[in-house]
């Protein structure tokens, strides 16, 4: 538990070197510039060199919002962690941003099931954003269950898409 | 036949009012009965010539060809085809029980529909026992022209009581969801309740958000049903005959799985406001909830056992889903769940039989979503159906047969099996998909 700590503590200021200099195409990294320079610039120094090989993975981890899952689980994958810290930094250091956690479910099973579980996937996202720093004001949670498919078919390369959180951003 | 049913047609155009839906569903035995009963349903006599109002010279429903087809579709029955029968009597003075003994039926049905002068019908009907060269079950009984067919299934259901002992589930509703794509490639979603055999399909909601769960008044005049029209999952309850819709449960997060108790006044629901998904009872006229089960794992899906004593539902507290029990109104040690499956890792979304004994489920085999049936006495579990993807399984009232939600060359069709498993049909929508089929209690006198 401590060592996920530090990882998820190193991850957080990885990502907030990445917020000074990102240049994403959303909005909502791109404001980061401003309000997160302050918290940055002690930490800079230490980290320099490595910093600087983070810095693409970092843009990307938040360029991406979408999580997936394992059949039948709501545990967030190691890759789906540094994502997830991705956005933990962009939304604890944007208070005015929120984020909608949407969790989903593959088609099999029952429908109420999957919609319980869709929603512990969003939950598990929403509690590590929390734990690294955002609001829970900032964050709803929504589950459709299996009702919203991103892809159809009846096997596990849909299925596997299927079984996700979609991180829908909103704010000004 | 198809010159009858195209001159109805006509009619129905030509006059409009009459709202019917034409096969909105066809059936396909996939699968009889060995040693079904052999009968015969004669076509019925239309006597007299028509009264001047909706003039036919035909009769306006073929009521020996539903009754035949619900006794077919319960997998019980082998009725002859009709062009095997020999001649076309119209009442059991005119049969000759020797002949139809020969041809191997032991039970004759036969009848006449008279119009009379109100614009009402009278339809007769005779049971007939070929051995004891007797009559089992006749009856006459008044119609009108828009409620034929449902007598045709009320003849059903005494025939299926005279020779199964047992009443007949006919004279019942199905309500299920549709999903279709209109043209701008945007899925629509209905609420549907049609008669048991598919026919007469009314919508009674329509909307872009996703529709499930539907669930049954026991009298028979609402459906609740979650509704995410709204954004996220809520619980609706509707009167079929308005049309008027309630919203019953909008609390934060999940609202969802509703179940009416056997009394009609409250929900067993899923909520997870207090945290987690858990279930609760709402009561309707008080609009007030209890919390039944504690738990940080998912419980959902409850179901009421017919007595009202417990509910059943499914929870991952043990290693997956399965199956559980709680008692209603129990305190302390006495309300802890029980569980009820054990065979398999995923048991869900329990359908209780109407007399209590057995419990459908989906339950996963070697990679398989099938409807499994448990016996609560013995524990003895039985798999019912053969395909991958089966959902939603709903007793028939007369807990005859199951019917649940497949697939079907990559659509959602309804399909239904007898409880023992030997006899099985596919219901299947004209286009686009079909899914949550709930089966309605009996009709109230």
């Amino acid at each position: 538990m401590k060592k996920q700590l530090g990882i998820v503590l190193l991850v957080g200021v990885f990502g907030l070197l990445a917020g000074c200099s990102s240049t994403t195409k959303e909005g909502d990294a791109a404001k980061n510039t401003t309000a997160s320079a302050d918290s940055t610039q002690g930490m800079d120094m230490g980290s320099g060199g490595m910093a600087t090989e983070m810095h693409s993975g970092q843009a990307d981890a938040l360029s991406k919002r979408v999580i997936y899952f394992e059949f039948d689980s709501s545990d967030v994958t190691p890759e789906a962690r540094e994502i997830i810290a991705a956005h933990a930094q962009n939304l604890s250091q944007n208070a005015n941003l929120s984020v909608v956690l949407e969790g989903h479910a593959d088609e099999r099973g029952t429908r109420e099931y999957n919609v319980a579980l869709g929603e512990n996937r969003a939950k598990a996202v929403k509690q590590l954003l929390v734990v690294q720093g955002v609001n829970t004001s900032q964050i709803q949670v929504i589950s459709f269950g299996e009702e919203r498919p991103a892809a159809v078919g009846h096997d596990e390369s849909a299925w596997s898409l299927n079984r996700r959180v979609e991180l829908l951003y909103s704010g000004s | 036949m198809h010159k009858l049913s195209h001159f109805v047609l006509l009619l129905l155009l030509v006059f409009g009012s009459v709202r019917v839906s034409f096969a909105a569903l066809t059936i396909d035995i996939t699968q009889g009965i060995d040693g079904a009963l052999p009968i015969a349903v004669v076509p019925f006599a239309w006597t007299g010539t028509a009264p001047a109002q909706g003039a036919t010279i035909e009769a306006p429903e073929n009521i020996a060809a539903i009754v035949a087809s619900d006794l077919r579709r319960s997998g019980r029955f082998a009725p002859v085809p009709t062009s095997d029968l020999l001649g076309r009597p119209s009442h059991g003075s005119e049969v000759n029980y020797t002949a139809w003994r020969t041809l191997g039926v032991d039970n004759l049905v036969v009848g006449q529909i008279k119009p009379l002068a109100d614009g009402t019908y009278e339809v007769q009907f005779q049971l007939l026992d070929m051995f004891k060269a007797e009559q089992l079950v006749g009856y006459k009984i008044r119609s009108r022209r828009s409620n034929l067919r449902r007598t045709a299934h009320q003849i059903s259901d005494l025939i299926y009581k005279a020779l199964m002992g047992v009443q007949g589930a006919f004279d019942t509703h199905i309500s299920y969801v549709t999903v279709t794509k209109n043209r701008r490639n945007e899925k629509v979603y209905r609420l549907a309740i049609a008669d048991s055999d598919g026919y007469n399909e009314k919508i009674i909601l329509e909307t872009k958000s996703p529709l499930m769960s539907p669930s049954w008044s026991p009298n028979g005049l609402q459906l609740a049903y979650v509704s995410f029209s709204r954004g996220r999952p809520e619980v609706y309850v509707q009167s079929i005959l308005t049309g008027q819709a309630k919203r019953v449960a909008a609390f934060k997060g999940i609202n969802g799985a509703p179940s009416w108790s056997p009394d009609g006044k409250k929900l067993a629901l899923t909520l997870s406001k207090d945290g987690n998904a858990e279930i609760y009872i709402y009561d309707l006229s008080q609009g007030t909830t209890r919390r039944v089960t504690r738990n940080s794992a998912i419980d959902t899906e409850p179901v009421w056992l017919p007595d009202a004593s417990a509910i059943i539902f499914t929870s991952d507290r043990g290693n997956g889903p399965q199956l559980y029990q709680v008692e209603v109104n129990a305190q302390g040690a006495t309300g802890r769940p029980k569980r009820l499956t054990f065979e398999g890792s995923y048991n869900a979304r329990a359908s209780v039989s109407p007399d209590g004994k057995f419990i459908a489920m989906v339950h996963r085999i070697e990679g398989s979503y099938r409807i499994a049936v448990l016996e609560r006495a013995t524990g003895y579990l039985r798999v019912l159906t053969e395909s991958r993807l089966d959902e939603s399984p709903s007793f028939a009232p007369n807990g005859s047969m199951i019917i649940y939600a497949t697939e079907y060359k990559n659509r959602g069709v309804l399909a239904a099996v007898s409880v023992d498993g030997r006899a099985r049909q596919r219901l299947q929508l004209s286009r686009g998909d079909v899914r949550e089929p709930a089966w309605s209690f009996f009709k109230q006198k």
